[in-house]
């Protein structure tokens, strides 16, 4: 009796189990295993063989990308998309601050950054803090709730600003404060960090004495929990990781020397504008640098910016990423480019360059086993583009998480005429009511 | 006989030019006509002296050997603030926006600084020439038309006066998303008010330097000079173009309708909307400057290639254009901006007109730039490949047939970090 019952729930389960997909006849770039002319199987979610050849299961869809190609999706390392706020602005420490707790699922950059080929973003803080708040990854599931878009099991992270933001949020010149704020130096900013990891240690003493006491059966008060010192213990015991927003080599090296003095690990600099000044340094650390391809001279941190950064880090050894920044999704939509400009400034192959958003942005964030490349037993995060991804004349055409397909151009495209005529109703509906109202309550002037 | 003796007399003085030159077997992108392939190009005296398959090289003339690489037009960056900004964050380094809202008489060029480390970084990606405009109040003064070479604003200068800026007067409330930590909210009413004021003031402006013309042709007694109308003659007798800068459909309209009546010659600039109104737009023969391709899109519920499309839906129309980067870092992305509208639907030369051709036409120097033909300057770029393309590599630039070197502050600072053990 028991067989049967397994069995028919099974069956029952394999009816509701979308469907097999085999994407077919692409040119595949899988960024880790080479380029090859061939097919990508999907099941449950995950790729399942990627091949010349694969095994095509009865009943599965087929997608055929002729002349087309397939890579992996893209991972914007760093961006601020989908969140509410960025600054908690009162406070210099606002590691109490979660980024998780401000996601909106409903906000079009989510959609837009899809349409550019992103599977996943590391959302943030802004930078007007020394410790701005924890941080989370997500992926672009454009249409689940806020909980349906946590990357599982992706480890947190504490973000961490260094420079001008901070010191300008200090100096009062920024429109926000008017009251100045310590830090206002790239000095105080040091000392912040320092006085919160130091706080933190005694805290974690509190809370280890405590737990010391409780099993030696002493009966004891346990320490007040303190939610803002409680992120940066995670850091000291490597749960939780460090993401540092900094441009000039000489904060870069104050970061380094600072986690190695306090005990713990730098997992990547944000931006890292001249990281490319103090690459060994980077690399004696084990630390990564998630960086823009050509901005400079927005202000004076980025004076030395150059667009060879990237190339010249990762010869030198850094594990580097490109990402947005994005508050609004703009540099999302064609990360691709991005990525090609690393080919002109400094010479890196096409591998290297789709890396920069692929593989390496995933092993920077620690979720590599999962995403960044197109290999069997990875999420089927995926992206096809009507040409080259490193042409400036590429298109995304379809984008695929978990492998359910989540954007798709010509969908897209044919749906407009009647999203616009949706709107038009609406739009006119609104107006009726306005006059409806105006007739039953007049607007009367005051006297 | 004739043609030897010229040659005889020139030779001497061409051999010893710096911007005489033979580029040979190349890709010609002439932009104004047909490729061709294994072209020459001849520079005499920094002007195009012949272009073909087979052209001579006269006695001495240094030839560039181009074999398998490509001749384009230099680019023209319709929208830049070059030289008059540096670095964005800091006060001190910008000349963009004078205080007051009426400003005519302000000249970009006289502001522009030739040692500004924009210019050789966007030079190096084959931007030749660029547009300086200001940008304060709402008549913010004249930009400027200059190469991204000379010592002084002076030699850099190709059009002192190109056109009147006017930032056309529009209902600014602020608000949007996370207005809080950008931008001041202004309530409806209140954003109105100025809106109608500043409107009112601008039509009044018009009117007083109409009336202040008429008074000076009158050589009435007693007329005093006036420095703001006097910057308004050239506007009003239609010698300068005025660059409307509107971005939403309704301040483009009332840009359009405003031009009309005040019979004045309009260049639309920086629209967002104008895809909705392109028919107008071509109807009365506007150009257009479009800002940056690689934009986000203007409103929530916008498609998500907004942006990518407005050229395309422009060229359909029928509507000249040519595009602006309004930032000068970005300067040197300009032929991606092209690209992007390629991409979404724009024809391939039709992008490459919007960033040469179509561009130098537009500032009124159409017969001598934009273009590789017989008689024009030559500001000319080797790469080897598509401008358009990313990966593409800009070889040498000339301008006015001078070989400018591709070297800036990126290119040094990069050769100086590699080298660090």
């Amino acid at each position: 009796m028991k067989t049967p019952l397994i069995l028919s729930l099974a069956l029952a389960m394999a009816a509701f189990a979308a469907p097999p997909v085999v994407i077919q006849n692409a040119r595949v770039l899988t960024v880790t295993k080479g380029a090859f002319q061939g097919s990508v199987l999907i099941r449950d979610g995950k790729i399942v063989e990627a091949g010349e050849k694969v095994m095509v299961p009865p009943g599965a869809t087929i997608i055929d990308a002729a002349g087309q190609y397939l890579m992996p999706g893209i991972i914007d390392a760093h961006t601020h998309i989908a969140s509410e706020s960025t600054n908690e602005s009162s406070i210099s420490v606002s590691s109490m601050a979660r980024i998780e707790d401000a996601i909106n699922p409903e906000d079009i950059s989510i959609y837009r950054a899809l349409a550019g080929g992103v599977t996943t973003a590391h959302v943030l803080h802004g930078s007007a803090n020394s410790i701005g708040g924890t941080t989370a990854v997500f992926k672009m599931r454009w249409s689940k709730d806020a909980a349906g878009l946590v990357f599982e099991g992706a480890r947190p992270g504490l973000k961490f600003a260094l420079g001008e933001n901070p010191k300008r949020s200090g100096s009062g010149a920024s429109p926000s404060r008017t009251t100045p704020r310590y830090p206002a130096t790239r000095m105080g900013i040091e000392d912040v960090i320092r006085q919160a990891f130091v706080e933190a240690k005694q805290y974690q003493q509190a809370w280890r004495d405590y737990q010391a006491k409780v099993k030696g059966g002493v009966q004891a008060t346990p320490p007040r929990s303190d939610l803002k010192l409680e992120p940066i213990v995670e850091v000291l015991e490597g749960k939780r990781m460090t993401h540092v927003h900094a441009y000039r080599a000489d904060e870069i090296l104050m970061m380094l020397r600072l986690a190695e003095e306090l005990g713990f690990k730098i997992h990547s600099f944000e931006h890292g504008l001249e990281g490319y000044k103090v690459a060994k340094e980077i690399v004696a650390h084990g630390a990564g640098v998630t960086t823009f391809s050509d901005w400079w001279a927005y202000k004076m941190e980025a004076i030395d910016a150059i667009p060879y950064n990237a190339a010249l880090m990762m010869r030198k050894g850094v594990l580097v990423s490109l990402n947005s920044d994005d508050l609004n999704a703009n540099l999302s939509t064609r990360l691709n480019t991005e990525a090609a400009k690393t080919m002109k400034y400094g010479g890196l192959n096409e591998t290297e360059a789709l890396a920069l958003i692929t593989i390496n942005p995933a092993r920077q964030l620690e979720i590599d086993k999962r995403v960044g490349s197109i290999e069997p037993g990875k999420d089927a995060d995926l992206v096809i583009y009507d040409k080259h991804p490193l042409s400036s004349f590429a298109r995304v055409q379809k984008v695929f998480i978990d492998g359910e397909m989540y954007f798709d151009r010509d969908r897209d495209v044919s749906g407009r005429a009647e999203r616009e005529l949706r709107k038009k109703a609406l739009t006119d509906r609104q107006k009726e009511r306005e006059k409806e109202q105006k007739k039953s309550f007049p607007t009367r002037r005051p006297s | 006989m004739r043609t030897l003796a010229w040659v005889l007399a020139c030779a001497l003085p061409l051999a010893a030019a710096d911007n005489s030159l033979l580029i040979r077997g190349a890709t010609v992108h002439t932009v104004s006509g047909a490729d061709i392939a294994g072209g020459s190009v001849l520079v005499v005296d920094g002007k195009i002296a012949e272009v073909g398959v087979k052209v001579a090289a006269p006695k001495g003339v240094r030839i560039v050997d181009a074999k398998g690489l490509h001749v384009y037009p230099g680019l023209i960056d319709s929208g830049t603030q070059m030289g008059l900004a540096e670095v964005g964050s800091v006060r001190e380094t910008s000349d963009v926006s004078e205080i007051g809202d009426f400003n005519p008489q302000l000249r970009a060029i006289i502001a522009i600084n030739p040692a500004s480390e924009h210019i050789p970084v966007a030079r190096a990606n084959g931007i030749t020439s660029v547009v300086s405009t200001p940008a304060g109040g709402v008549l913010s003064g004249q930009a400027a038309l200059v190469h991204l070479d000379g010592w002084t604003w002076e030699e850099m200068e190709i059009r002192r006066s190109a056109a009147m800026v006017l930032h056309f007067p529009f209902i600014e409330t602020g608000g949007g998303r996370r207005s809080s930590e950008s931008r001041r909210n202004v309530p409806f009413p209140e954003a109105k008010r100025i809106y109608d004021k500043k409107l009112a003031d601008l039509r009044g402006f018009f009117e007083s330097a109409r009336r202040y013309r008429q008074a000076k042709l009158a050589a009435l007694a007693g007329f005093r000079t006036d420095v703001k109308f006097e910057a308004m003659i050239p506007v009003l007798e239609g010698k300068l173009p005025v660059a409307i800068v509107a971005e939403r459909e309704r301040t483009i309209r009332e840009a359009l309708q405003f031009a009309e009546k005040e019979k004045i010659r309009m260049i639309l600039a920086e629209p967002r909307e104008a895809g909705k109104l392109a028919s107008e737009i071509k109807a009365r023969n506007v150009p257009v400057i479009l800002g940056p391709t690689l934009a986000a899109p203007l409103n929530e519920d916008d498609p998500y290639d907004a942006a990518y499309t407005l050229p395309a839906e422009l060229d359909r129309a029928g509507v000249k254009f040519a595009l602006g980067t309004f930032a000068n870092a970005f300067s040197r992305n300009l032929p991606y901006n092209a690209a992007q509208a390629v991409a979404y639907g724009l024809p391939h030369e039709a992008g490459l007109k919007a960033i040469t051709l179509n561009a130098a036409e537009i500032w009124g120097v159409g017969d001598q730039y934009g273009s590789i033909d017989k008689g024009k300057w030559a500001d000319l770029m080797v790469t080897d490949g598509d401008p358009l393309e990313v990966r593409t590599q800009v070889k040498q630039v000339f301008i006015h047939g001078r070989e400018i070197g591709l070297d800036n502050k990126h290119l040094r600072l990069y050769q100086q970090h590699t080298k660090r053990p």
